[in-house]
């Protein structure tokens, strides 16, 4: 890396900006309002922390809240279609009424654990192709050189500068019976007969893969593009071949990176609606779906309250063991 | 300067007619691009040797090592190991280990698991790599540090833990790039001569990277100096010290006085040298390859020049000057002489007594001679 010539309007931008720090060094009004903060007991530390954590609170916790209380009310037939689970009872009493019926409602009708089930099956699948596909690219884009390696990592963002449901709807021309792949079979005489792809499980199962890989690549780049390549070689000269040096080193160190892709592709995956809904047929049974069918159809909002907050837990809880029990072991992550 | 620790005439295959050479490097370059990092090398290491690659930073050291492992293929030349040529072999059938300059640990495996490593590719039987990786870490004294993860460890410790996993191999060569690049002074000293106490037990043959001459000169039975890709002297450490084929490593190695000047006679018993810079001329006991007229640079070293406050006898190899400083070094002092012409010198002298009153001092004016013998003549 040479260090490039500076133009003179550079350098009397630069003495311009060197005689404004000086102005703000002298006068120091940093200085001043940290002092006076630091009194309150807020340090630039807590104010970096609590940005991020005014913004959950805002985006997540309120409206988890809301639904939450949605989901121990009781329908009627109104706007909104719930019942408050506060009201006053004359002048200063006031009567809490918490209804678990919605949950035991979850319950009784095995459509929901059947839902719950096969969503958990379709984004495990899913999940388990993302990491077959999606491992081997971004290893070649982590292994490709510097100058290549962007023009690939564009490629892989590119698909999220189109609108998501524009993608969807496309992969409906490609699988339909008169779409593109039927057509290029028929053409080529391969088939007689169109082949039912559209409205199938594995119409779903191709819409997840495709929309959530770049989910599993960039993760999985980002773990692979660190690693210290020495190591391979340190590898191959205690004996091992290229492909065992992979299975012993590059495998076991890209862990973190396999568990963060493969929870950012499951997981929302569990919960999709927009892919079963075009791409699968009518009677794909997928927990998104019948939150969807609730919420809209039915207009049972305390039922679709109840399954979101349903699935959350069932998610959110074992990922949260999990992710404790792997730090435990790892010791609090790999040092080099 | 301890020159010559490993070297008191006894360990030579260099010098025995006929012996084959363990690792022949036969002409070879390497280059990245358009730049040569290697420049037809040319090298004989035989077996047993404690081969040091002394050279600046970025002269191709690392480079030339890793042709040895099989990392790197050489642009041109060849490359033999016991014989055998090298080349399209891969680094995992080469009977050769490395100790890698950052070490290479790995951060997922305990310091058990990185020394048993090497052992499992070969199919070693379990119970016999159980032993061997305890009588490694015992001898590199890690015993107690086998359940660790590398991160645990200090930076003395993961060196240790590199290089038991290199050894435990036994491999017949061991290729060392800066093994003790991160140690403290003191650790590194006891480091070097256990690293040579291991050489020699297990009799394997090394061939150690380092840019600190010093490490060089104690571990060496030779080394080989390196500047811009190209091995520039090879030699015993003595040899290198006492007879520099050049200005550079004359320079490189230890610290000399370099008088420069022309060849005024040229004899095959001696030669003589009028130097600007001196009074007299040089007188050199022995003869010089270069023709007369030429401009030559006498490197005297300074442990070889004598102070005094008399003039000397002779007309030849003297200067006078004043002292201008005198650094204190416990076994010896080392003066720094402005010469008339204005040059410094550089004088040491042994504290023979411990109470010296009439020792020459600051500011005074002294003569330097020194032996007919001392000059070496080299060119630029
Ligand atoms: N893969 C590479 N591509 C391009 N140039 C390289 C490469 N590897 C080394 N070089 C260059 O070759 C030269 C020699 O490098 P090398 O690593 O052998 O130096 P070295 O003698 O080991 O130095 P140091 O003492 O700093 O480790 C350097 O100038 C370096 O920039
Ligand atoms: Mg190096």
């Amino acid at each position: 890396m040479t260090g490039r010539a500076e133009s003179p309007t550079s350098q009397r931008l630069s003495t311009g900006v060197q005689l404004i720090l000086r102005v703000l060094h002298h006068f120091a009004p940093h200085r001043w309002t940290h002092a006076r903060l630091l009194k309150w007991g807020v340090t630039g530390r807590t104010l970096v922390i609590a940005v991020p954590y005014l913004w959950l609170l805002l985006f997540f916790l309120v409206p988890f809240i809301i639904v939450l209380k949605i989901a121990f009310s009781e329908t009627q037939i109104a706007m909104p279609p719930y019942q408050p689970l506060v009201h006053w009872v004359g002048d200063k009493a006031v009567n809490l009424t918490l209804n678990f019926g919605n949950f035991l409602f979850l319950l009784e009708d095995n459509l929901y654990w059947k839902a719950f089930l096969n969503s958990l099956k379709v984004a495990g699948i899913s999940t388990f192709f993302c990491l077959l596909i999606g491992y081997p690219m971004a290893y070649a884009i982590a292994r490709a050189d510097s100058t290549k390696r962007n023009v690939l990592l564009m490629m892989v963002i590119l698909p999220f500068w189109t609108s998501f449901l524009l993608r969807v709807y496309a992969w409906i021309g490609i699988l339909k019976n008169n779409g593109l792949i039927n057509n290029f079979l028929l053409w080529t005489g391969v088939i007689d007969q169109p082949i039912v792809m559209l409205q199938t499980d594995f119409a779903i199962y191709v819409g997840i893969v495709y929309s959530y890989l770049p989910f599993m690549i960039l993760p999985l780049y980002s773990n692979l593009e660190k690693m210290d390549l020495t190591l391979l070689e340190a590898a191959q000269d205690l004996g091992c071949g290229p492909f065992k040096a992979f299975m012993k080193i590059t495998l076991p160190l890209s862990m973190p990176g396999i568990l963060a892709g493969s929870m950012l592709v499951f997981i929302p995956a569990v919960g999709e609606f927009v892919i079963p809904t075009l791409l699968g047929g009518p009677e794909s049974l997928m927990i998104g779906k019948v939150l969807w069918t609730e919420f809209f159809n039915n207009r049972d909002w305390p039922v679709a309250s109840a399954v979101a907050i349903a699935l959350l837990i069932f998610l959110v809880v074992p990922i949260v063991y999990f992710q404790r029990v792997q730090a435990r072991e790892t010791g609090g992550g790999v040092h080099r | 300067m301890a020159s010559g620790a490993r070297n008191d005439g006894r360990f030579e295959p260099w010098k025995a007619p006929g012996a084959e050479p363990y690792i022949r490097i036969d002409r070879v370059t390497k280059k990245f691009g358009d730049f040569m990092a290697v420049n037809d090398v040319s090298l004989k290491i035989y077996k047993k040797e404690l081969f040091c690659l002394l050279g600046g930073s970025g002269c191709g050291k690392t480079t030339l090592l890793r042709m040895l492992a099989g990392f790197e293929e050489p642009t041109a030349g060849k490359i033999f190991i016991d014989g055998v040529d090298m080349a399209g072999i891969p680094p995992y059938e080469r009977p050769v280990n490395m100790m890698f300059q950052s070490y290479a640990l790995f951060p997922h495996m305990t310091v058990e698991q990185n020394v048993a490593f090497g052992l499992h590719q070969d199919k070693v039987p379990k119970s016999e790599i159980r032993q061997r990786v305890t009588e490694m870490l015992d001898m590199v004294k890690l015993g107690q540090f086998g359940k660790r993860k590398p991160h645990q460890l200090s930076g003395g410790q993961r060196q240790r833990v590199a290089l038991a996993r290199a050894l435990v191999k036994r491999p017949k060569l061991l290729l060392l790039d800066e093994p003790l690049g991160a140690l403290d002074k003191k650790l590194r000293e006891h480091t070097q001569f256990e690293l040579v106490n291991l050489q020699e037990q297990l009799g394997v043959t090394f061939v150690v990277v380092t840019h600190d001459q010093e490490e060089a000169m104690t571990l060496s039975t030779r080394i080989g100096v390196m500047n811009a890709g190209e091995i520039v002297q090879v030699g015993t450490p003595s040899e290198i010290y006492e007879y520099p084929n050049s200005k550079f490593v004359a320079e490189f190695i230890g610290s000399v006085n370099m008088f420069e000047g022309r060849l005024i006679e040229d004899e095959p018993g001696h030669v003589r040298i009028h130097c600007p810079d001196l009074d007299g001329n040089v007188y050199v006991d022995h003869g010089v390859s270069s023709p007369p007229g030429a401009v030559v640079f006498a490197a005297v070293r300074p442990e070889k020049i004598v102070l005094s406050r008399d003039k000397p006898a002779s007309a030849d190899n003297m200067a006078h000057g004043i002292v201008k400083e005198i650094a204190y070094m416990g076994d010896m002092s080392t003066y720094l002489v402005r010469l008339d012409s204005g040059k410094m010198a550089r004088v040491t002298q042994p504290n023979t007594w411990r109470h010296a009153d009439d020792r020459i001092t600051w500011e005074e004016p002294v003569y330097l001679n020194w032996h007919p013998s001392s000059p070496v003549v080299v060119s630029e």
